[in-house]
């Protein structure tokens, strides 16, 4: 029996006196795509950030990589998961190469090694950014990016990484429609990867996912496999509004129609 | 826009010379001028042992301790205020900004009231200083050490504003003190508001001050790579593997000692801390590792050149060496912003 790689056994998170998530039991194993699901407000964000263990869970507790989480240091957390966050701080002006490459900070004794570690690393950048499809901006200001090429950046310095865990905060919601279909099909390719992403995108979320998890803020949840859990019933039920499929050539589409859910 | 891009070797070697020629010039500058050569011999006869009175050598003695603290205090505040613009990655912040001045000045302004002497003047302005860090990190707290991504954005701007107000109270109570201040006391005092290194006389002392400013600029280095990934919020940098709470512990001690130390030599010298690292930034970009030590280099320079001018300009008057760091600084501040 594998361990998984990340296990939640019962965790609660509260945002002040509400409770988002209530005693939350799921297995995560290697090469699983999670996404989370569920209305605004609904503790995608803050559960994002328990699993990644910069936010202390209200209860309960996290396995990573069949230790706990607390028992990691902060060094080892780095190797094991990156996030990409939806919002980024840039006060200063700085390439989006070395924006890219800064993440392998875990790394940089291998820089301390000389040139041929910093030639690595910055091979490693820059593909990273041309996976994103970002080649073209890695002598450009972070500071003058557009907000979708920001995203890819950051998306690039997550890769760069190189952790087997990768924790997406709403990946694509600054994305144009190709690179929305282009950001996940390049993080799909990555097999040995897991990811666990918070998605507003249903179809996005359908296509991407092997794994969902349904939050409806109230503290209650749905965990499965996509299949099982992405049906018009439950995502009527969770976003109080009527959504149906209809089928577009070979794929079948979410719809939200906007009347009350029947 | 391009990123600036000076080769950072280059730019600390341009640095390292500029801040020799600055020292150069003090030595031989002032109410009295002496030749390069004349200084050489002095220094080879102190070397040497040779105890000749000569004119170079007295001036030597004289005004080498005092250009060594310049360099020290200058050195110190760009440090600190490079630390605490990236701390609080705000481009605004320097420790004059953030009240660190003020308290300093506060707790001064109270010893040459009561007529304490030199020393006791320096230690209360560094202990104000001290004070002046303590309130305000006290009070921000929890916007600067908790790691909530909300709070990553709004965190800034309310320490800002927490030291913004810091700084009001204390210009309030050193309106208040100039006020009721005896007349024979006034002119000491506003010469050390406006920063001042007449006092600076002893080798000992000078010494020490730059071996502490060089001591201060190593441990701020080795967190140098840490607080570029900082700059980028803490959540970022923690998931990246900062330990992001013991770094900004380790490099506000850095500062508010680098702080304590500049003010208890100079008085209120300000405007280095805030120009020196923007200057810099401008010529080879945001990496700390070259930041923060061309910043220490430009501010040594700065207060250097300035102090020597203070002495030389209108000699046998001085000038107050805080005022003439913006006097200098600003035009070539604003000229840097204008360029495209």
């Amino acid at each position: 029996m594998n361990v998984p790689l990340l296990a939640c056994h019962g965790v609660d998170v509260r945002y002040g006196e509400r409770w988002l998530v209530r005693s939350l039991h799921i297995e995560i194993a290697a090469g699983e795509r999670w996404v989370l699901v569920g209305p605004n407000g609904a503790g995608k964000t803050s559960l994002l950030f328990v699993l990644a263990g910069v936010r202390m869970a209200d209860g309960g507790t996290i396995d990573l990589a069949g230790q706990p989480m607390a028992k990691w240091s902060v060094e080892s957390l780095a190797g094991l998961r990156a996030l990409v966050a939806d919002h980024w701080i840039d006060p200063f002006a700085t390439s989006v190469l070395d924006t890219v490459i800064a993440a392998r900070y875990r790394m940089r004794g291998a820089v301390r090694a000389g040139k041929r570690a910093d030639q690595h690393a910055e091979a490693v950048g820059r593909q990273c950014l041309a996976v994103m499809d970002c080649a073209g901006l890695a002598d450009r200001d972070v500071r003058f990016l557009s907000r979708g090429e920001r995203q890819r950046v950051a998306l690039a310095a997550a890769l760069a990484q190189e952790t087997p865990l990768v924790l997406l905060d709403e990946p694509i919601s600054h994305q144009d429609p190709r690179h929305q279909f282009q950001v996940l099909q390049q993080l799909d390719l990555r097999s040995d990867c897991t990811y666990i992403g918070a998605l507003h995108d249903i179809n996005a979320a359908a296509r991407f996912a092997t794994h969902a998890l349904l939050l409806s803020g109230d503290g209650s949840w749905q965990a499965g496999e996509s299949s099982n859990v992405l049906t018009n019933a439950n995502l009527s039920q969770l976003f109080d509004t009527k959504i149906t499929q209809i089928e577009v050539g070979s794929h079948r589409v979410f719809v939200a129609t906007g009347a009350a859910p029947s | 826009m391009e990123l600036p891009r000076l080769p950072a070797a280059t730019a600390l070697r341009i640095l390292v010379a500029g801040a020799l020629l600055a020292l150069l010039a003090a030595l031989r500058f002032g109410s009295v001028g002496v030749s390069s050569g004349a200084l050489l011999q002095a220094l080879l006869d102190i070397v040497q042992g040779r105890d000749e009175p000569s004119l170079a050598a007295t001036l030597l003695a004289l005004r080498l301790p005092r250009a060594l603290t310049a360099m020290a205090v200058g050195g110190l505040l760009a440090l600190s205020g490079a630390l605490l613009q990236a701390l609080l990655r705000n481009p605004l912040a320097d420790p004059y900004v953030l009240g660190v001045s003020g308290g300093a000045s506060c707790a001064a302004m109270l010893a040459i009231a009561t007529g304490l002497g030199a020393a006791a003047i320096a230690l209360c302005a560094a202990g104000g200083a001290l004070a002046a860090l303590s309130l305000l990190f006290l009070l921000a707290h929890r916007a600067l050490f908790a790691r909530d991504a909300a709070l990553d954005q709004g965190r800034d701007s309310a320490i800002l504003l927490t030291g913004v107000m810091i700084a009001s109270l204390c210009a309030a109570a050193l309106s208040l003190a100039l006020a009721v201040a005896p007349d024979g006391k006034l002119r000491t005092m506003v010469f050390w508001l406006l920063g001042d290194l007449g006092g600076a006389v002893n080798p000992g002392m000078a010494g020490l001050a730059v071996a502490g400013w060089l001591l201060l600029l190593f441990i701020g280095q080795r967190d140098a790579g840490a607080l570029n990934l900082m700059l980028g919020g803490d959540l970022q940098a923690y998931t990246q593997g900062v330990p992001t709470t013991q770094v900004r512990r380790r490099l506000i001690a850095v500062t508010a000692l680098a702080t304590g130390t500049a003010v208890a030599l100079a008085g209120a010298v300000g405007f280095v801390g805030f120009v020196a690292p923007h200057l810099v930034r401008r010529f080879v970009g945001s990496n700390h590792r070259v930041v923060l030590p061309a910043a220490s280099l430009l501010g040594a320079i700065l207060v250097l050149l300035a102090d020597t001018i203070g002495r030389s300009i209108a000699a046998p008057l001085q000038l107050p060496v805080g005022a003439l760091t913006a006097l200098v600084g600003v035009p070539v501040f604003i000229w840097q912003l204008q360029r495209p």
